[in-house]
């Protein structure tokens, strides 16, 4: 299915240029995740989460740092403004002027994150990225979540190893200081902590989603409210700078499946 | 002054097996990897790697020199997983101390200042210090109180670092965006090997930039050897950028094969030769 007949059979429609894609849902869900977040580094792992920084810092959060992925603060055109190499950026995660996104391999409903190895750490059945700087990222700085395929193999009941801190491991010892989750986007919707015991939450549906179809996908037993309202649309302008300025090869329609 | 040029082979000559061996870079950035070539063609074994891991890795796992692995990550960059640690991991090849990045670098930094350890807040929390018992946290002295992370120092054996530019001296300069933490991996080491893209006199290596890029110095180094084309096949910017071709083919051949056909010459000579006539035949063929 292309792009305007997936997002015709979610029942939406769009302004100027067509219907609005699942995975322009994503990107504006994503781009929320820098909303009011001030003069920081928007530190996005994944296309999706990249041009959701970039939406977020042309429009609604002008005063977002961004880098070029190496060692040089960028402008949302490439301007260069400043110097972050690695030793830089690591001092600036402990300092917390920062917000970022990072991808999971496993999520749990406490928000403990996994992109290490999957089975038994000691000898893993999949080694995968290592731990990378999760543990200082979730400790430091306010984390969200990108999916861009939510299914019961990310969403666990227990991730194999503890990367990124949860809402539980943070409630005790040090880990809680500087402890803020956002929010986690999936391609099937945003979900957030706002529970008695800050597990995991459905926030909103992506159009074209229903909870059953989450419900299903998740391993673990959602919160889920009476009224789960949808994605808010994105505006015309956001749609034209996301198919004209910042992604007009559609780069995003292969992050996120049809 | 002490002329410090060796061949990666004399300086490789220096180290020994059992030994705890940093190597700087980044992922898939700057690696030294003419050194870790000249290691592959040593007999030394048994080592513990202390690297934010790329295709040095990657190698010395392939070919079982590594006893234990310290680091936050093992990547190619533009591919995601290193085949070779990946495959080392889950047949359990080798002992791993997994830090955060941000531990790793304060390991680094607590061994260069002679320091036991330094504390920081990354770890708390994760199963970083579950899968590393040995950790132990410490509790501010000061009204605050706070539970940090008391990282041990990663002091080195020995180092290998490659730079753009270098003098007989040990003194470096990197000319690109990132100078990596290959000056700290020097200070924490016993013994620092530098290589370098292309070795100068001193006075043209003080005109090659500003100051503040002259990152190694020689107080801190041990041996100097001129490797052109050292990093390769990672990314040693501005001189060459990373030769995603070949990486792709070494991430994708069978170890034995790969090494069988750029590996087993007398040095970095023969490397080069293999890499031109890959990229020769493959040039034929597209």
């Amino acid at each position: 299915m292309d792009v305007n007949a997936r997002a015709a059979a979610a029942g939406r429609t769009a302004g100027p240029g067509g219907a609005v894609s699942r995975a322009e849902y994503c990107v504006v869900a994503c781009a929320e995740e820098w909303r009011g977040a001030g003069e920081v580094l928007a530190s996005p792992m994944g296309l999706v989460p990249s041009l959701g920084a970039r939406l977020a810092r042309l429009t609604f959060s002008p005063d977002l740092l961004l880098t070029d992925g190496e060692a040089l603060l960028v402008g949302p055109d490439g301007e260069v403004e400043g110097w972050l190499p690695y030793r830089r950026h690591l001092d600036l995660v402990a300092g917390g002027r920062r917000h970022v996104m990072m991808g999971a391999s496993q999520i749990d409903r406490y928000g403990n994150q996994n992109i290490s190895c999957i089975g038994d750490w000691e000898r893993p059945d999949r080694q995968l990225l290592g731990v990378r700087g999760a543990p200082a990222n979730t400790v430091n700085n306010p984390v969200g979540y990108w999916v861009p395929r939510h299914s019961r193999r990310v969403f666990v009941e227990r991730v194999d190893m503890v990367c990124g801190v949860g809402h539980d491991r943070a409630a005790s010892g040090g880990a809680g200081r500087f402890h803020r989750l956002g929010r986690v986007v999936s391609d099937l919707g945003v979900f957030d902590f706002a529970t008695p015991d800050r597990s995991m939450r459905l926030a909103s549906l992506h159009p074209g989603v229903g909870v059953e179809e989450v419900r299903e996908a998740t391993g673990f037993a959602l919160a889920v409210p009476e009224e789960v309202p949808y994605t808010r649309d994105p505006t015309a302008e956001e749609l034209r700078l996301l198919r004209e300025v910042l992604d007009p090869a559609g780069l995003r329609e292969r992050e996120v499946r049809g | 002054m002490t002329d410090k040029t060796m061949t990666a082979d004399e300086a490789v000559g220096r180290l020994r097996s059992g030994m705890t061996v940093g190597i700087g870079g980044w992922g898939s950035r700057r690696k030294p990897m003419a050194l870790v070539r000249a290691l592959l063609r040593s007999q030394v074994t048994d080592l513990t790697v202390v690297s934010y891991g790329g295709p040095d890795v990657g190698m010395l796992a392939a070919a079982g020199r590594i006893r234990r692995l310290v680091a936050p990550f093992a990547t190619l960059d533009s591919i995601p997983l290193e085949p070779h640690f990946r495959a080392a991991r889950e047949s359990g090849a080798f002992a791993f101390t997994e830090y955060d990045e941000a531990m790793f670098l304060w390991g680094l930094r607590a061994a260069a200042n002679r320091l036991p350890f330094l504390p920081v807040r990354a770890g708390l929390g994760s199963d970083v210090l579950r899968v590393n018992p040995e950790l132990r946290t410490v509790l501010s002295p000061y009204g605050d109180g706070e539970e940090l992370v008391a990282v041990p120092a990663l002091r080195l054996d020995a180092a290998l670092v490659h730079v753009n530019r270098a003098d007989r001296l040990g003194n470096g300069r990197y000319l690109g965006p990132d100078p990596y933490f290959d000056d700290l991996f020097c200070e924490a080491a016993d013994a620092a090997y530098l290589s370098c893209e292309q070795l100068v006199e001193t006075a043209d290596l003080a005109e090659a930039g500003p100051p503040q890029s002259l990152l190694i110095g020689r107080h801190t180094v041990t041996g100097v050897v001129e490797a052109p084309g050292g990093a390769h096949f990672t990314s040693c910017a501005p001189d060459h950028g990373r030769d995603e071709a070949f990486q792709k083919l070494y991430a994708t051949t069978p170890w034995p094969e790969f090494a069988a056909r750029f590996l087993a010459g007398r040095g970095e000579d023969d490397y080069r030769g293999a890499v031109r006539a890959w990229h020769g035949e493959r040039q034929q063929w597209t």
